[in-house]
Protein backbone atom coordinates (compact mmCIF):
# COMPACT_ATOMS: atom_id res chain seq x y z
CA UNK A 1 0.00 0.00 0.00
CA UNK A 2 1.56 3.35 -0.89
CA UNK A 3 1.36 6.40 0.59
CA UNK A 4 1.87 10.23 0.35
CA UNK A 5 2.44 12.67 2.82
CA UNK A 6 1.44 16.23 3.05
CA UNK A 7 3.12 17.67 5.62
CA UNK A 8 1.91 21.22 7.52
CA UNK A 9 4.87 21.53 9.67
CA UNK A 10 5.33 21.10 13.27
CA UNK A 11 4.61 17.25 13.48
CA UNK A 12 4.49 16.22 16.77
CA UNK A 13 4.48 12.52 15.78
CA UNK A 14 7.21 12.96 12.89
CA UNK A 15 9.49 15.61 14.34
CA UNK A 16 12.00 13.87 12.51
CA UNK A 17 13.10 11.70 9.78
CA UNK A 18 11.46 8.41 9.90
CA UNK A 19 10.57 5.79 7.78
CA UNK A 20 6.96 6.89 6.86
CA UNK A 21 8.10 9.63 5.66
CA UNK A 22 11.15 8.37 3.58
CA UNK A 23 8.90 5.88 2.22
CA UNK A 24 6.05 8.43 0.32
CA UNK A 25 4.97 8.99 -2.95
CA UNK A 26 3.57 12.10 -5.05
CA UNK A 27 0.54 9.96 -6.21
CA UNK A 28 0.16 7.35 -3.01
CA UNK A 29 -3.06 5.37 -2.32
CA UNK A 30 -3.14 6.43 1.37
CA UNK A 31 -2.74 10.23 1.94
CA UNK A 32 -1.35 10.84 5.42
CA UNK A 33 -1.50 14.63 6.43
CA UNK A 34 1.33 15.11 9.70
CA UNK A 35 1.78 18.38 11.67
CA UNK A 36 -0.32 21.01 13.66
CA UNK A 37 -2.74 22.41 10.65
CA UNK A 38 -3.44 18.24 9.77
CA UNK A 39 -7.10 18.61 10.02
CA UNK A 40 -7.42 22.20 8.33
CA UNK A 41 -5.61 20.83 5.10
CA UNK A 42 -8.16 17.95 5.05
CA UNK A 43 -9.77 19.38 1.72
CA UNK A 44 -6.75 19.30 -0.41
CA UNK A 45 -6.48 15.66 -0.21
CA UNK A 46 -7.80 13.75 -3.56
CA UNK A 47 -11.42 12.46 -3.04
CA UNK A 48 -10.49 9.00 -4.42
CA UNK A 49 -8.12 7.82 -1.90
CA UNK A 50 -8.33 4.30 -0.35
CA UNK A 51 -8.10 6.08 2.83
CA UNK A 52 -7.18 9.45 4.35
CA UNK A 53 -5.41 9.80 7.83
CA UNK A 54 -5.03 13.13 9.73
CA UNK A 55 -2.76 13.70 12.60
CA UNK A 56 -4.23 14.72 15.61
CA UNK A 57 -3.49 16.65 18.74
CA UNK A 58 -5.97 16.46 21.16
CA UNK A 59 -8.75 17.24 19.53
CA UNK A 60 -11.20 14.75 18.66
CA UNK A 61 -11.52 13.84 14.40
CA UNK A 62 -15.06 15.16 14.72
CA UNK A 63 -13.49 18.42 14.90
CA UNK A 64 -12.35 18.18 11.31
CA UNK A 65 -14.89 15.77 9.77
CA UNK A 66 -18.06 16.78 10.90
CA UNK A 67 -20.41 14.16 12.54
CA UNK A 68 -24.51 12.54 11.72
CA UNK A 69 -26.01 11.84 14.62
CA UNK A 70 -23.73 8.56 14.80
CA UNK A 71 -23.25 8.13 11.19
CA UNK A 72 -20.52 9.44 10.37
CA UNK A 73 -17.39 7.68 9.11
CA UNK A 74 -15.81 7.70 5.66
CA UNK A 75 -12.05 7.43 4.26
CA UNK A 76 -10.75 9.83 6.62
CA UNK A 77 -9.47 8.54 9.81
CA UNK A 78 -7.25 10.46 12.44
CA UNK A 79 -4.04 9.47 14.01
CA UNK A 80 -1.81 10.58 16.91
CA UNK A 81 2.06 8.72 17.48
CA UNK A 82 1.69 8.66 21.06
CA UNK A 83 4.77 11.18 22.93
CA UNK A 84 5.12 12.01 26.44
CA UNK A 85 6.01 16.04 26.36
CA UNK A 86 9.64 16.49 25.10
CA UNK A 87 10.60 12.51 24.90
CA UNK A 88 10.67 11.22 21.43
CA UNK A 89 7.94 9.63 20.19
CA UNK A 90 6.96 5.73 21.04
CA UNK A 91 5.89 3.29 17.90
CA UNK A 92 2.82 3.45 19.23
CA UNK A 93 0.25 5.00 16.42
CA UNK A 94 -3.58 5.43 17.81
CA UNK A 95 -5.67 4.82 14.81
CA UNK A 96 -8.79 6.70 15.09
CA UNK A 97 -11.93 5.53 13.82
CA UNK A 98 -15.78 6.94 13.55
CA UNK A 99 -18.77 4.53 13.22
CA UNK A 100 -18.88 4.30 10.06
CA UNK A 101 -15.22 4.61 8.73
CA UNK A 102 -14.82 2.39 5.85
CA UNK A 103 -12.83 -1.32 6.98
CA UNK A 104 -10.90 -1.06 3.88
CA UNK A 105 -9.46 2.30 5.03
CA UNK A 106 -8.95 1.07 8.54
CA UNK A 107 -7.00 -2.07 6.99
CA UNK A 108 -5.18 0.26 4.49
CA UNK A 109 -3.97 3.02 6.95
CA UNK A 110 -2.95 -0.07 9.45
CA UNK A 111 -0.45 -1.20 6.67
CA UNK A 112 0.73 2.18 5.89
CA UNK A 113 1.93 2.46 9.60
CA UNK A 114 3.01 -0.95 10.41
CA UNK A 115 4.82 -1.37 6.68
CA UNK A 116 6.99 1.91 8.48
CA UNK A 117 7.53 -0.06 11.73
CA UNK A 118 5.22 1.00 13.69
CA UNK A 119 2.69 -0.41 15.71
CA UNK A 120 -1.26 0.51 15.53
CA UNK A 121 -3.94 0.58 18.14
CA UNK A 122 -7.09 0.91 16.85
CA UNK A 123 -9.79 2.77 19.13
CA UNK A 124 -12.96 5.01 18.41
CA UNK A 125 -13.34 8.89 18.70
CA UNK A 126 -13.01 9.78 21.82
CA UNK A 127 -10.77 13.11 23.65
CA UNK A 128 -7.63 11.07 24.43
CA UNK A 129 -8.04 8.12 22.48
CA UNK A 130 -6.54 5.31 24.82
CA UNK A 131 -3.31 6.00 26.75
CA UNK A 132 -3.71 9.69 27.18
CA UNK A 133 -7.55 8.74 28.31
CA UNK A 134 -6.08 6.08 31.19
CA UNK A 135 -2.62 7.59 32.26
CA UNK A 136 -3.53 11.18 32.82
CA UNK A 137 -6.23 10.33 35.64
CA UNK A 138 -3.44 8.14 37.08
CA UNK A 139 -0.03 10.32 36.89
CA UNK A 140 -2.93 13.39 38.31
CA UNK A 141 -3.37 11.13 41.30
CA UNK A 142 0.31 9.98 41.80
CA UNK A 143 1.18 13.92 41.93
CA UNK A 144 -1.65 14.50 44.51
CA UNK A 145 -0.26 11.88 46.37
CA UNK A 146 2.91 13.24 46.45
CA UNK A 147 1.57 16.02 47.86
CA UNK A 148 -1.10 14.36 50.49
CA UNK A 149 2.04 12.84 51.79
CA UNK A 150 1.68 9.14 50.65
CA UNK A 151 5.04 8.33 50.22
CA UNK A 152 8.18 9.94 48.74
CA UNK A 153 8.30 10.22 45.23
CA UNK A 154 11.74 7.74 45.15
CA UNK A 155 9.01 5.21 47.23
CA UNK A 156 6.21 5.79 45.02
CA UNK A 157 8.07 5.28 41.75
CA UNK A 158 10.02 2.09 43.23
CA UNK A 159 6.85 0.58 44.14
CA UNK A 160 5.40 0.62 40.73
CA UNK A 161 8.50 -0.37 39.58
CA UNK A 162 8.62 -3.42 41.91
CA UNK A 163 5.46 -4.54 41.84
CA UNK A 164 4.17 -4.07 38.18
CA UNK A 165 7.39 -3.81 36.50
CA UNK A 166 6.81 -0.74 35.09
CA UNK A 167 9.82 0.60 33.28
CA UNK A 168 9.47 3.91 34.94
CA UNK A 169 7.62 5.24 37.73
CA UNK A 170 5.36 8.00 37.41
CA UNK A 171 6.91 10.64 39.22
CA UNK A 172 10.42 10.50 37.86
CA UNK A 173 8.69 10.03 34.36
CA UNK A 174 6.71 13.43 34.40
CA UNK A 175 9.73 14.92 35.80
CA UNK A 176 11.39 13.81 32.63
CA UNK A 177 9.11 14.18 30.04
CA UNK A 178 7.29 17.93 31.13
CA UNK A 179 5.25 18.58 33.71
CA UNK A 180 3.76 21.21 31.52
CA UNK A 181 2.86 18.63 28.72
CA UNK A 182 1.07 16.72 31.45
CA UNK A 183 -0.97 19.62 32.43
CA UNK A 184 -1.74 20.96 28.36
CA UNK A 185 -3.06 17.30 28.06
CA UNK A 186 -5.06 16.68 31.23
CA UNK A 187 -6.65 20.13 31.27
CA UNK A 188 -7.89 19.54 27.24
CA UNK A 189 -9.06 15.78 28.78
CA UNK A 190 -10.82 17.68 31.92
CA UNK A 191 -12.39 20.12 29.58
CA UNK A 192 -13.97 17.51 27.31
CA UNK A 193 -14.97 15.11 29.91
CA UNK A 194 -15.63 17.39 33.13
CA UNK A 195 -14.26 14.86 35.55
CA UNK A 196 -12.27 15.62 38.53
CA UNK A 197 -9.62 12.64 37.86
CA UNK A 198 -8.42 14.49 34.55
CA UNK A 199 -8.15 18.14 36.51
CA UNK A 200 -4.55 19.00 36.28
CA UNK A 201 -2.70 18.70 39.73
CA UNK A 202 -1.36 21.64 41.31
CA UNK A 203 2.08 20.07 40.58
CA UNK A 204 1.53 20.51 37.08
CA UNK A 205 -0.19 23.61 36.80
CA UNK A 206 2.92 24.99 39.14
CA UNK A 207 5.46 23.64 36.46
CA UNK A 208 2.88 25.29 33.26
CA UNK A 209 2.85 28.48 35.50
CA UNK A 210 6.46 28.79 35.53
CA UNK A 211 6.68 27.65 32.04
CA UNK A 212 8.80 24.58 32.53
CA UNK B 1 17.81 -8.93 63.48
CA UNK B 2 18.65 -10.33 67.32
CA UNK B 3 15.49 -9.85 68.57
CA UNK B 4 13.67 -11.87 65.87
CA UNK B 5 14.12 -15.74 65.74
CA UNK B 6 11.27 -16.98 64.92
CA UNK B 7 8.10 -15.91 62.67
CA UNK B 8 4.91 -16.54 62.90
CA UNK B 9 2.54 -16.86 59.28
CA UNK B 10 -1.30 -16.28 59.72
CA UNK B 11 -3.09 -18.15 57.11
CA UNK B 12 -1.64 -20.54 54.33
CA UNK B 13 -3.27 -18.98 50.89
CA UNK B 14 -1.10 -17.80 48.48
CA UNK B 15 0.42 -15.03 50.33
CA UNK B 16 0.50 -16.75 53.49
CA UNK B 17 2.52 -19.84 51.66
CA UNK B 18 4.94 -17.45 50.00
CA UNK B 19 5.31 -15.25 53.04
CA UNK B 20 6.64 -18.37 55.15
CA UNK B 21 8.97 -19.15 51.92
CA UNK B 22 10.19 -15.59 52.40
CA UNK B 23 10.76 -16.09 55.81
CA UNK B 24 12.53 -19.32 55.96
CA UNK B 25 14.67 -18.68 53.27
CA UNK B 26 15.99 -15.82 54.63
CA UNK B 27 16.98 -18.02 57.89
CA UNK B 28 14.08 -17.59 60.32
CA UNK B 29 12.19 -20.46 62.38
CA UNK B 30 8.91 -20.24 60.88
CA UNK B 31 5.47 -21.40 61.99
CA UNK B 32 2.63 -21.51 59.07
CA UNK B 33 -0.65 -21.24 61.30
CA UNK B 34 -4.22 -21.63 58.70
CA UNK B 35 -7.31 -23.15 60.48
CA UNK B 36 -7.80 -25.93 57.70
CA UNK B 37 -5.46 -28.97 56.78
CA UNK B 38 -6.21 -29.24 53.55
CA UNK B 39 -4.98 -25.72 52.93
CA UNK B 40 -1.56 -26.29 55.04
CA UNK B 41 -1.08 -28.90 52.81
CA UNK B 42 -1.48 -27.00 49.51
CA UNK B 43 0.91 -24.61 51.00
CA UNK B 44 3.05 -27.52 51.32
CA UNK B 45 2.57 -29.05 48.31
CA UNK B 46 2.92 -25.06 46.62
CA UNK B 47 6.57 -24.71 48.55
CA UNK B 48 7.98 -28.08 47.97
CA UNK B 49 7.09 -27.42 44.11
CA UNK B 50 8.72 -23.91 44.21
CA UNK B 51 11.99 -25.12 45.86
CA UNK B 52 12.12 -28.10 43.62
CA UNK B 53 12.48 -25.21 40.56
CA UNK B 54 14.96 -23.41 42.91
CA UNK B 55 17.07 -26.09 43.14
CA UNK B 56 16.20 -27.03 39.05
CA UNK B 57 17.45 -23.03 38.30
CA UNK B 58 20.85 -23.82 40.35
CA UNK B 59 19.32 -20.86 42.44
CA UNK B 60 19.50 -23.56 45.80
CA UNK B 61 21.10 -26.28 46.17
CA UNK B 62 19.51 -30.17 47.58
CA UNK B 63 20.68 -29.45 51.19
CA UNK B 64 19.95 -25.46 51.14
CA UNK B 65 16.52 -26.54 50.48
CA UNK B 66 16.45 -29.39 52.91
CA UNK B 67 17.69 -26.89 55.57
CA UNK B 68 14.97 -24.27 54.86
CA UNK B 69 12.25 -26.58 54.51
CA UNK B 70 13.80 -27.96 57.87
CA UNK B 71 13.24 -24.46 59.39
CA UNK B 72 9.42 -24.41 58.12
CA UNK B 73 6.46 -26.02 60.50
CA UNK B 74 2.63 -26.00 59.85
CA UNK B 75 -0.03 -25.97 62.32
CA UNK B 76 -3.54 -25.61 62.85
CA UNK B 77 -3.18 -24.53 66.42
CA UNK B 78 -2.62 -20.67 67.39
CA UNK B 79 -1.08 -21.81 70.38
CA UNK B 80 1.71 -22.15 68.08
CA UNK B 81 2.26 -19.40 67.39
CA UNK B 82 2.38 -18.07 71.34
CA UNK B 83 6.86 -18.42 70.89
CA UNK B 84 6.79 -16.11 67.79
CA UNK B 85 8.78 -12.64 67.87
CA UNK B 86 6.55 -11.28 64.47
CA UNK B 87 3.62 -12.73 63.57
CA UNK B 88 2.78 -12.00 60.05
CA UNK B 89 -1.24 -12.34 59.54
CA UNK B 90 -2.17 -12.74 55.53
CA UNK B 91 -5.60 -14.23 56.49
CA UNK B 92 -9.02 -13.31 54.65
CA UNK B 93 -9.45 -9.41 53.85
CA UNK B 94 -11.90 -8.92 56.31
CA UNK B 95 -11.54 -6.34 59.29
CA UNK B 96 -13.46 -8.54 61.91
CA UNK B 97 -10.80 -11.32 60.84
CA UNK B 98 -7.98 -9.59 61.29
CA UNK B 99 -8.97 -7.85 64.44
CA UNK B 100 -10.07 -10.86 65.95
CA UNK B 101 -6.91 -13.01 65.15
CA UNK B 102 -4.70 -9.79 66.75
CA UNK B 103 -6.83 -9.96 69.81
CA UNK B 104 -6.66 -13.57 70.23
CA UNK B 105 -2.23 -13.56 69.76
CA UNK B 106 -2.31 -10.60 72.14
CA UNK B 107 -3.60 -13.43 74.62
CA UNK B 108 -0.83 -15.78 73.71
CA UNK B 109 2.00 -14.07 72.37
CA UNK B 110 4.57 -12.62 74.41
CA UNK B 111 4.52 -8.67 75.28
CA UNK B 112 7.10 -7.77 72.75
CA UNK B 113 6.63 -10.17 69.82
CA UNK B 114 4.99 -7.84 66.89
CA UNK B 115 2.12 -8.11 64.56
CA UNK B 116 2.13 -7.25 61.66
CA UNK B 117 -0.66 -7.40 58.71
CA UNK B 118 -0.31 -7.93 55.18
CA UNK B 119 -3.61 -6.10 54.43
CA UNK B 120 -3.43 -4.92 51.34
CA UNK B 121 -6.61 -2.42 51.34
CA UNK B 122 -7.38 -2.36 54.67
CA UNK B 123 -6.38 0.49 57.83
CA UNK B 124 -3.46 -0.47 59.92
CA UNK B 125 -4.91 1.29 62.26
CA UNK B 126 -7.99 0.03 62.59
CA UNK B 127 -6.64 -3.79 62.62
CA UNK B 128 -4.38 -2.83 65.24
CA UNK B 129 -7.17 -0.62 67.32
CA UNK B 130 -8.37 -3.95 69.25
CA UNK B 131 -5.33 -5.93 69.36
CA UNK B 132 -4.20 -4.99 73.24
CA UNK B 133 -0.73 -4.00 71.45
CA UNK B 134 -1.38 -1.35 69.02
CA UNK B 135 2.14 0.10 69.61
CA UNK B 136 3.07 -3.07 68.14
CA UNK B 137 1.35 -3.29 65.20
CA UNK B 138 2.67 -2.36 61.64
CA UNK B 139 1.53 -3.04 58.16
CA UNK B 140 3.81 -5.16 55.83
CA UNK B 141 1.84 -5.83 52.59
CA UNK B 142 4.17 -8.34 50.06
CA UNK B 143 3.12 -8.08 47.04
CA UNK B 144 2.16 -10.97 44.95
CA UNK B 145 3.66 -13.86 44.28
CA UNK B 146 5.75 -12.98 47.74
CA UNK B 147 8.47 -15.50 47.03
CA UNK B 148 9.49 -14.19 43.52
CA UNK B 149 8.47 -10.07 44.54
CA UNK B 150 10.83 -8.16 46.86
CA UNK B 151 8.50 -5.28 47.31
CA UNK B 152 6.98 -4.77 50.78
CA UNK B 153 5.14 -1.87 51.53
CA UNK B 154 5.28 -0.88 55.44
CA UNK B 155 2.76 1.03 56.72
CA UNK B 156 3.10 2.93 60.56
CA UNK B 157 -0.75 2.88 61.89
CA UNK B 158 -1.03 6.21 63.88
CA UNK B 159 -0.13 4.18 67.21
CA UNK B 160 3.07 2.49 65.81
CA UNK B 161 6.05 2.58 67.67
CA UNK B 162 8.97 3.86 66.14
CA UNK B 163 10.96 1.09 67.41
CA UNK B 164 8.56 -1.40 66.41
CA UNK B 165 8.63 0.10 62.86
CA UNK B 166 12.25 0.28 62.70
CA UNK B 167 12.31 -3.65 63.80
CA UNK B 168 9.96 -4.36 60.78
CA UNK B 169 11.71 -2.66 58.61
CA UNK B 170 15.06 -4.12 59.00
CA UNK B 171 13.37 -7.48 59.60
CA UNK B 172 12.66 -7.13 56.32
CA UNK B 173 15.60 -6.47 54.88
CA UNK B 174 17.09 -9.25 56.66
CA UNK B 175 14.86 -11.62 55.02
CA UNK B 176 15.79 -9.91 51.85
CA UNK B 177 13.14 -7.56 50.95
CA UNK B 178 12.93 -4.21 49.67
CA UNK B 179 10.33 -2.08 52.23
CA UNK B 180 8.93 1.18 50.73
CA UNK B 181 7.05 3.28 53.24
CA UNK B 182 3.97 4.65 52.85
CA UNK B 183 0.90 6.35 54.39
CA UNK B 184 -1.84 4.43 56.00
CA UNK B 185 -3.70 5.43 53.67
CA UNK B 186 -6.35 2.63 51.49
CA UNK B 187 -4.59 0.69 48.97
CA UNK B 188 -1.30 1.91 50.27
CA UNK B 189 0.81 2.76 47.10
CA UNK B 190 0.09 0.05 44.91
CA UNK B 191 -3.25 -0.89 45.07
CA UNK B 192 -4.23 2.65 45.17
CA UNK B 193 -3.21 3.29 41.91
CA UNK B 194 -3.69 -0.24 40.04
CA UNK B 195 -7.85 -0.91 41.33
CA UNK B 196 -9.26 2.48 40.07
CA UNK B 197 -6.72 2.05 36.95
CA UNK B 198 -7.70 -1.05 35.85
CA UNK B 199 -11.33 0.11 36.15
CA UNK B 200 -10.56 2.65 34.31
CA UNK B 201 -9.75 0.74 31.59
CA UNK B 202 -12.68 -1.64 31.99
CA UNK B 203 -14.93 1.04 31.78
CA UNK B 204 -13.27 2.27 28.41
CA UNK B 205 -13.74 -0.84 27.11
CA UNK B 206 -17.79 -0.36 28.27
CA UNK B 207 -18.01 2.75 26.27
CA UNK B 208 -16.55 1.29 23.08
CA UNK B 209 -13.28 3.59 23.23
CA UNK B 210 -11.16 0.19 21.92
CA UNK B 211 -10.91 -3.05 22.54
CA UNK B 212 -9.34 -5.36 24.71
CA UNK B 213 -6.32 -6.12 22.48
CA UNK B 214 -5.98 -2.71 20.73
CA UNK B 215 -5.91 -1.11 24.79
CA UNK B 216 -2.75 -4.07 25.60
CA UNK B 217 -1.38 -2.94 22.55
CA UNK B 218 -1.52 0.51 23.39
CA UNK B 219 -0.33 0.52 26.87
CA UNK B 220 2.40 -1.58 26.17
CA UNK B 221 4.25 -0.09 23.11
CA UNK B 222 3.45 3.64 24.74
CA UNK B 223 4.39 2.66 27.77
CA UNK B 224 6.50 -0.47 28.12
CA UNK B 225 4.47 -2.15 30.75
CA UNK B 226 5.13 -5.88 30.52
CA UNK B 227 1.52 -6.64 30.86
CA UNK B 228 -1.45 -4.98 29.03
CA UNK B 229 -3.92 -4.70 31.37
CA UNK B 230 -6.37 -6.48 30.24
CA UNK B 231 -3.99 -9.25 30.29
CA UNK B 232 -3.75 -8.75 34.00
CA UNK B 233 -7.41 -7.89 35.25
CA UNK B 234 -7.70 -11.70 33.53
CA UNK B 235 -5.03 -12.82 35.55
CA UNK B 236 -6.28 -11.36 38.59
CA UNK B 237 -9.66 -12.44 37.84
CA UNK B 238 -12.97 -10.26 37.43
CA UNK B 239 -14.24 -11.95 41.09
CA UNK B 240 -10.71 -10.93 42.74
CA UNK B 241 -11.55 -7.09 41.13
CA UNK B 242 -14.47 -7.33 42.50
CA UNK B 243 -13.43 -7.42 45.71
CA UNK B 244 -10.57 -5.36 46.15
CA UNK B 245 -12.70 -2.60 44.56
CA UNK B 246 -15.34 -3.17 46.86
CA UNK B 247 -12.84 -2.64 49.56
CA UNK B 248 -10.81 -0.22 48.45
CA UNK B 249 -14.22 1.72 47.64
CA UNK B 250 -15.42 1.27 50.80
CA UNK B 251 -12.68 2.42 52.66
CA UNK B 252 -11.87 5.84 50.27
CA UNK B 253 -15.01 6.31 48.81
CA UNK B 254 -13.53 7.36 45.12
CA UNK B 255 -15.81 6.94 42.56
CA UNK B 256 -13.01 5.65 39.83
CA UNK B 257 -12.41 2.73 42.88
CA UNK B 258 -15.77 1.58 42.49
CA UNK B 259 -16.61 -1.82 40.70
CA UNK B 260 -17.44 -1.28 37.34
CA UNK B 261 -20.87 -2.82 36.21
CA UNK B 262 -18.81 -4.79 33.31
CA UNK B 263 -16.67 -6.42 35.84
CA UNK B 264 -20.29 -7.52 37.79
CA UNK B 265 -21.78 -8.79 34.30
CA UNK B 266 -18.61 -10.33 33.50
CA UNK B 267 -18.48 -12.46 36.60
CA UNK B 268 -22.59 -13.17 36.15
CA UNK B 269 -21.58 -14.63 32.75
CA UNK B 270 -18.37 -16.87 34.47
CA UNK B 271 -15.70 -15.02 32.38
CA UNK B 272 -13.89 -15.04 35.09
CA UNK B 273 -10.43 -14.87 33.18
CA UNK B 274 -7.72 -17.34 33.15
CA UNK B 275 -9.44 -19.28 35.84
CA UNK B 276 -12.30 -19.92 33.99
CA UNK B 277 -11.00 -20.10 30.33
CA UNK B 278 -12.19 -16.83 29.37
CA UNK B 279 -12.48 -13.30 30.34
CA UNK B 280 -11.42 -10.39 28.04
CA UNK B 281 -9.55 -13.21 25.86
CA UNK B 282 -9.88 -16.65 25.97
CA UNK B 283 -7.76 -19.12 27.23
CA UNK B 284 -8.69 -22.57 25.77
CA UNK B 285 -6.01 -25.57 26.47
CA UNK B 286 -3.81 -22.50 28.13
CA UNK B 287 -2.84 -23.35 31.91
CA UNK B 288 -4.29 -21.17 34.88
CA UNK B 289 -1.68 -18.71 36.17
CA UNK B 290 -0.80 -18.54 39.92
CA UNK B 291 -3.56 -19.90 42.32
Amino acid sequence: MSHAIIDTGDSRSFPTDHALLDGAVDDGEVVVIIGKGAGARLSEAPGDKVAVVVELGTECLGVHTGEAGGDEGSNVLGFARFRLGDSDPTDLVELVCQPNTAVEAIDAARAVFENAGLVVAVCNDFSGRIVDRLIRPYYNEALRQLDQGLASAKDMDLTLKLGLGYPEGPIELLQRTGLSHHYEVAQALFEAYGDPAYAPARRSRVAMLRGE
Amino acid sequence: MADIKTVGVAGAGTMGAGIAIVAARGGYETVNFDLQDDVLDDAHKQTAAFFGKSVERGKLTEEEVDTILGRMRRTTSLQDLSTCDVVIEAVFEDLDVKQKLFAGLNDICPAETIFATNTSTLSITEIAGPSGRDDRCVGTHFCLPAQLNRLVEMSPGLNTSDETFETAWAFCEAIGQIPVKTKDSPGFILNHFLIPFNNDVVRMIDAGVAEPADIDIAIKTALGYPLGPCELLDMVGMDTQRLVSEALHGASHDPRAACPALVKKMIAAARLGRKSGRGFFDYDGQAMFGA
